[in-house]
This record gives C-alpha cells, sequence and structure tokens, in this order.
C-alpha cells in the first residue's frame, strides 16, 4: 500500500474553460452521437473567448456500455465524425459508472505531460433503448459477474445490502434515505437540464390532481413523506431501498474543454482550475474491509485532498454519486464532510442542503438530475465549473467566496472511485 | 477420481462451481506463504501475492452479515419465480472461517425483511445448484 500514498503531482497545471451537456432524460428518437453534439454544441456556443473545432488536439469520451445498449462499439471515432473532429484521436474509456470522471482524468494527464494543450474530454450514454429489466442486467455487468451477479445481486440490491448494513451499524433510518431524495429533487428543480426537474412534492400534488381529474379515490397524501411512505406511489426496489431512493434510467451527454493553465487566459477570464484529482480501485462488497464504507472512494480522496494540498473542511460544495440515496450518505463520510456513521444527521440538519455550510448535489445530484452512467462524472465537474464561476442560476450556492469544489464519481459499487478538487481561479 | 489429486484443479470459478455442485463443498484457496484465506479461488495470493496456495475446504458454517430483499429482480431470477411478488433475498454472508461470500438466501420471507436478521446463524445448501447457472445458496441453520 506505500505506493499508494506516494505524493504525486501533475506535470503542469491544467484548467477547465468551458462546458456543456445535453438535457437529460428520456429521448425515443436521439442516440448517443446525438446527445452528445448537443453537449459539444453547448459548449462550443459558451466559450467565453470562443474558440475553433480545429484547436482540439485530442479527445477523451466516458462510455459505460453502447455495445449492450445500443449494439455499438468502438463509440469514440463516432464522436470525432460528428464533432468534425476527425482525424483527431478519441478514446473512449470505460469504467462503469465512472467513466467519465477516469476520462477527464485521462484528458489531465494528456496536458501535463506535455503531449497536448487543449483536449476535449465527456461522456455519453443511452439507456432508453432496453426495458428496465434489461437496463437492470447491464448495469449489474459492471459488478463481479462471477461472484456477485449469480447470487441474485442486482446494482440495487448491493447497495441495499450497504444500506442495511449501515443502518444495523448506525443510527440510520429509512427517513433519512428518503430526506436525501427531497433534498436532490428540491435542488433538481432547479436545474433545467435535469430529468427530474421538479420537486417531490409537486410530483405528488400532480398524482393527486391526476386522480381527481379522472374521477378516481384521491390519494390523501398531506406531506412529502406520506407520499414516500406509501407503498403503491414508491415500490421496493431492493428493500431498504425503493423506486425514490435509486437514480432514474437516463440519456445524455456531457463534455468539457481542458486546456494547459498558461494558456488558459486566451479562452476565459474565469477558468478553473484542477487542484487534485484521484482515483483507486477496491474489491467487492463481500470483500471489503467494511460494509458501510467504499474503500476505493477513501483512497481516491486522500490522493485528490493531497495534491490540492487541501483538507475536507476546505470544500465548500461537492457533486457526490447518489446512484442510490445511501450512497451519497456513504460518500459524505468517506469525503472526510461527516465522521462515519454522522452522515445521517448531516442530512436531518440539513447541513447538506443547497443552504447549508455544505451543500452536497446542488445539480439535484444523479437522482434528479438524472444519471446516463457514461456522462455523469463530467456532468458532476460541470455543476461545480458553474458554481465556482457563479452562473449556477437559480440553484447558485449563496456564498460569494466559493473557492474550492469535489466531484466524487463511483464506477459499479465502489469497483472504481475517481475524486477531483476545482478551485476557482 | 481420473484426473488424481484435487490440487490438480485449476483454482477459478469453474472449479469453484464444480466442487459446490459434485462434492457439496464449498472450496476456497489457503495461501502456504501467508496463510490468507480466500473464498473466491484464484492463482495468486491476494494479500501476499504468493503463487503457493491450496484449495481450503470450508464447513459451510456461517453468519448473514447483511442482506437486501430484491423487488426488480435479474432476468435470471425473474426465470426462477423472483420479482415483485416475491422478492429475492440476496445476502452478504460471513464463513466461520472469517472470509465472506455473495449469496443467495433461501427459506426466508424476502416479503418480509424485517423477519430477516443480520447475524442469524446459516448453512450452505449445495442442493439448490442451478447447473445452467449456478449461484452459491444459504439457508438458515
Amino acid at each position: 500500500m506505500a505506493t499508494i500514498n506516494k505524493k504525486r503531482r501533475l506535470g503542469r497545471e491544467v484548467s477547465i474553460v468551458g462546458a456543456g451537456m445535453s438535457d437529460f432524460g428520456a429521448f425515443k428518437e436521439k442516440d448517443s452521437r446525438d446527445l452528445f453534439t448537443e453537449a459539444f454544441q453547448e459548449m462550443m456556443g459558451h466559450m467565453d473567448q470562443g474558440i475553433d473545432i480545429e484547436d482540439i488536439e485530442c479527445g477523451y469520451l466516458g462510455n459505460y456500455s453502447s455495445d449492450l445498449f445500443e449494439h455499438q462499439g468502438h463509440t469514440a471515432p463516432i464522436m470525432a465524425d460528428w464533432l468534425g473532429m476527425t482525424p483527431v484521436p478519441m478514446t473512449r474509456i470505460e469504467n462503469a459508472c465512472a467513466s467519465s470522471g477516469s476520462a477527464l482524468r485521462e484528458g489531465v494527464m494528456a496536458i501535463a505531460s506535455g503531449m497536448y494543450d487543449i483536449v476535449l474530454v465527456g461522456g455519453v450514454e443511452k439507456m432508453t433503448n432496453l426495458a428496465t429489466d434489461e437496463v437492470t442486467d447491464v448495469l449489474a455487468s459492471a459488478a463481479d459477474g462471477l461472484y456477485e451477479v449469480p447470487a441474485g445481486l442486482t446494482f440495487p440490491g448491493i447497495f441495499g445490502a450497504l444500506a442495511k448494513a449501515h443502518m444495523d451499524r448506525y443510527e440510520t433510518n429509512l427517513d433519512h434515505l428518503l430526506k436525501v431524495a427531497i433534498k436532490n429533487h428540491n435542488n433538481g428543480a432547479l436545474n433545467p437540464k435535469a430529468q427530474f426537474n421538479v420537486t417531490i412534492q409537486s410530483l405528488m400534488e400532480r398524482r393527486q390532481a391526476r386522480a381527481q381529474e379522472r374521477g378516481q379515490p384521491v390519494p390523501d397524501w398531506r406531506t412529502e413523506m406520506d407520499f414516500l411512505n406509501d407503498a403503491q406511489a414508491n415500490p421496493w426496489i431492493a428493500w431498504p431501498l425503493r423506486l425514490y431512493d435509486c437514480a432514474p434510467i437516463t440519456d445524455g451527454g456531457s463534455c468539457v474543454l481542458l486546456v494547459a493553465s498558461e494558456i488558459a487566459s486566451n479562452f476565459t477570464d474565469k477558468p478553473v482550475h484542477i487542484a487534485g484529482i484521484g482515483q483507486a480501485t477496491g474489491r467487492p462488497l463481500h470483500d471489503a474491509e467494511e460494509l458501510t464504507s467504499l474503500s476505493s472512494a477513501k483512497a481516491a480522496a486522500a490522493q485528490a485532498y493531497e495534491m490540492a494540498g487541501v483538507t475536507p473542511q476546505d470544500i465548500n460544495l461537492a457533486e457526490v454519486h447518489d446512484c442510490f440515496t445511501i450512497a451519497e450518505i456513504i460518500a459524505s463520510e468517506d469525503l472526510g464532510f461527516f465522521a462515519p456513521g454522522e452522515g445521517p444527521r448531516a442530512v436531518d440538519q440539513g447541513r447538506t442542503a443547497l443552504t447549508g455550510d455544505r451543500p452536497i448535489n446542488t445539480s439535484g445530484g444523479l437522482k434528479a438530475k438524472g444519471h446516463p452512467v457514461g456522462a455523469s462524472g463530467v456532468a458532476q465537474v460541470i455543476e461545480i465549473f458553474h458554481q465556482l464561476r457563479g452562473e449556477a442560476g437559480d440553484r447558485q450556492v449563496p456564498n460569494a467566496n466559493l473557492e474550492l469544489g469535489l466531484t466524487h464519481n463511483v464506477g459499479g459499487t465502489g469497483g472504481t472511485c475517481v475524486v477531483n478538487i476545482l478551485r476557482r481561479s | 477420481m481420473a484426473q488424481g489429486p484435487k490440487e490438480s484443479k485449476e483454482f477459478n470459478a469453474t472449479s469453484f462451481f464444480s466442487y459446490i455442485q459434485d462434492e457439496k463443498k464449498l472450496m476456497g484457496i489457503q495461501c502456504r506463504s501467508c496463510g490468507h484465506l480466500s473464498s473466491t479461488p484464484r492463482p495468486m495470493c491476494p494479500s501476499c501475492h504468493s503463487k503457493d496456495v491450496e484449495w481450503h475446504e470450508f464447513s459451510g458454517k456461517a453468519s448473514l452479515s447483511t442482506f437486501t430483499c430484491i423487488s426488480i429482480v435479474s432476468v435470471a431470477m425473474g426465470k426462477r419465480g423472483y420479482g415483485r411478488d416475491n422478492p429475492c433475498c440476496t445476502g452478504i454472508v460471513t464463513l466461520e472461517e472469517g472470509p465472506r461470500v455473495s449469496a443467495h438466501i433461501m427459506g426466508v420471507d424476502g416479503n418480509n425483511p424485517q423477519s430477516i436478521k443480520t447475524g442469524m446463524a446459516l448453512v450452505l445448501d449445495p442442493d439448490e445448484l442451478d447447473p445452467e447457472d449456478p449461484a452459491l445458496t444459504f439457508r438458515p441453520a
């Protein structure tokens, strides 16, 4: 384990100077190339001082499984073609739901190495062509196919087992999980790109209004908790996780433009710097040291904090991988924001809300923004980019001194974790 | 057996499941160099990286460390009759020798997770192995 703790530095500094993402949602008529092009066009249209496509030297694309979702392998050159970038090299990176987190890391290292000055990194996933049980199987293939999947474990199943372990060990209960979902929907309602650009309160009221219109019995939910505790409205997926504990199935694309920091001022007056990057692997849950934590997240975070020269307490806000509500709580502990077992209390106290002292998932998170798995890591970075530049609109964190943001992107059930720390210029 | 001693079996998943199916034994590996036990057979010790590993038979006695009752099941579990009306209980099981395994838990009520207790004693149930789709199965002791 000595080498994992070695101090590492980038060969030169790297900055983000542009960002774009497609709408996240279910788009029957769009293929992954359409979604990625949409993200790219938004980025190009919002470069503060413009850029020629011809100046982009290299690309890395996060994509989990276009092979199984769309029957399309070798996705990267198709994206290069659609963006009019051929013959620029483009490489697909696959690390399950951390694919674009890893793609970003490759892009950072490509610039830090001195090989390139301007690199496009992004991610895309088109998931809604398949039925839910087929999507469940595709996602489960990111777990151990020999020893986890045959036991019946699905993705929600593995996180359900983590949730049960957390509930056994600490004072965590089902309400804590649901409060994460409510918070992230509250944030998603402020994000026009979100798949669920709506609060759970509004979803509940819509259901009641629809029942009334149709002359059906109107459910007597009075609060969001009434609604979320109704087994009809919020059915079990993998006890103790219910539908509203799970990120949705989503189509979407995301990208950012990375440049060597020494030329960042050619593109914008407000670059966002890569202060620290970390990535680590972990074992399946049955071989994990703890059943209430992801060791890869702790290791990746330690690397990123060390490189950035900061502590968890210095981080102003974070986008964490809430593929399930319990995953956000565990992330908030693994990242050192709260002590082990204190994550649920922080949710109760509103500390992770938009107006709290440690806002988490201001974008709505994977839960409400949506989770096109290969695009999610870079989409997290895009939220921090906008927040640090003060351009997050209605969901801007009310803190004029935002300086440091963190992203936490998990692949599979912790087989991979990528942590990035971003600093405002 | 014509193949000679059991040490001749490759340290892999094919052997793991054939041991359960043919001999009703839960076999992992033990490192001869550092003593590390692993429930998932492999040719190299994951702890000290030695290639000097041997088969180790686990007793099949275990306890339930955590679990979930899955309503939206995999296609394979759906074929076995699990689903919304009959959730599939799957757990992380700690063998009495220490290592853990992921396993399907039979003989419990997936519709009533409150009745399933972590810490409960389990035993290997090698008779439930589906040769087409082998899954490690335990049931309450």
